[in-house]
């Protein structure tokens, strides 16, 4: 490389001129991307902490309603973003070994999983609803109560996990909706033949906002559902 | 970034090591552990999401140290923002 100032150096169209090369783009794009992981973490960190601290004064309460939870959907929903999650791994080296078909086709098996996740999901609200668990004028957890006479259940603390519980999987929810919304644009992109070995930053970012979101779901999956479960 | 390609029996493996500590966690719920529950829970989450970050998100194989920081910032923050409310509120009743 020469030392002019004015050099034009040649490259492809997926190089934007302000790098040096290749490598310094897909730094660039990465610690972006973690940067944002960063923010998001304080996102979904503020929740995370005043979980912390309802659960420390209402524990009966919070494990009241995580025993009232279907273990057996979220276990289930826990694999399938696992699922996801390694077809997205294998989408990003598909990408950099320049695979096109299997990169369609790994991209459009994570969305298929992301929409299995929200249904499952979706089903678990709905199961809420006609418990009537959730938060508002109609809350009632006599069902609780019955089930559990030794415990002593507040109906307004335990409204307070179903709340978190509702606020935690929906923020987690709109994430998973934004992500497959992403990946759709991915998947066509990567039809059209935009990714090559040369360049896949998009994929690569796509993936890191994925593992994200799963890892997120990693610690509402035992945070929720896995409370005192051995009553 | 480096270019670093895994096999894909590689992915394979985290894969299955992130189902079988899902089924394990789920199990040992249903065991009275007492107070270690929750840490165990809580362990085993944090195994799996360091299997995700460190493979499938290949903060292993970057070459990009600055990643690594903004990371660890990242892990500092929420611990200052989980355990300085806890310290606050665990010793709200202390006289």
């Amino acid at each position: 490389m020469s030392d002019s100032p004015i050099t034009v150096e040649q490259h492809g169209p997926e190089l934007l001129h302000h790098f040096v090369d290749a490598e310094q783009q897909r730094d660039a794009a990465s610690l972006g991307m973690w940067l944002f992981l960063a923010t998001e973490i304080m996102f979904f960190g503020g929740m995370f902490c005043a979980y912390l601290i309802y659960r420390y004064w209402y524990y009966s309460e919070f494990a009241a309603g995580s025993r009232s939870l279907d273990i057996t959907l979220g276990t289930v929903n826990t694999a399938v973003l696992i699922c996801s999650s390694l077809t997205v791994a294998l989408g990003v080296r598909a990408a950099q070994m320049g695979k096109r078909k299997l990169l369609v086709i790994l991209l459009l098996l994570t969305i298929v999983f992301g929409f299995a996740f929200l249904g499952i999901k979706g089903v678990e609200w709905y199961d809420k609803y006609k418990e009537h668990h959730i938060p508002g004028p109609s809350f009632n957890v006599d069902d609780l109560v019955n089930a559990y006479p030794q415990i002593h259940i507040d109906q307004q603390h335990e409204q307070i996990y179903f709340s978190l519980y509702f606020a935690m999987t929906g923020l987690h929810a709109l994430h998973m909706i934004i992500g497959v919304g992403m990946f759709v644009f991915l998947t066509y992109y990567a039809w059209k033949g935009r990714y090559t070995p040369k360049y896949y930053t998009p994929i690569e970012m796509g993936g890191l906002y994925w593992h994200f979101v799963d890892i997120v779901w990693i610690y509402l999956f035992p945070l929720l559902y896995l409370i005192d479960r051995h009553h | 970034m480096s270019e670093h390609i895994m096999s894909s029996k590689f992915y394979y493996t985290i894969w299955i090591a992130l189902l079988g500590l899902t089924a394990i966690t789920a199990g040992v719920a249903f065991l009275d552990l007492g107070p270690l529950n929750v840490i165990v829970a809580l362990v085993i989450a944090t195994v799996k999401a360091l299997l995700v970050v460190l493979f499938f998100m290949h903060v292993k194989y970057t070459s990009e140290k600055l990643t690594k920081i903004v990371i660890v910032s990242a892990m500092f923050w929420l611990l200052l923002l989980l355990a300085l409310s806890m310290a606050d509120y665990a010793t709200r009743l202390w006289t």
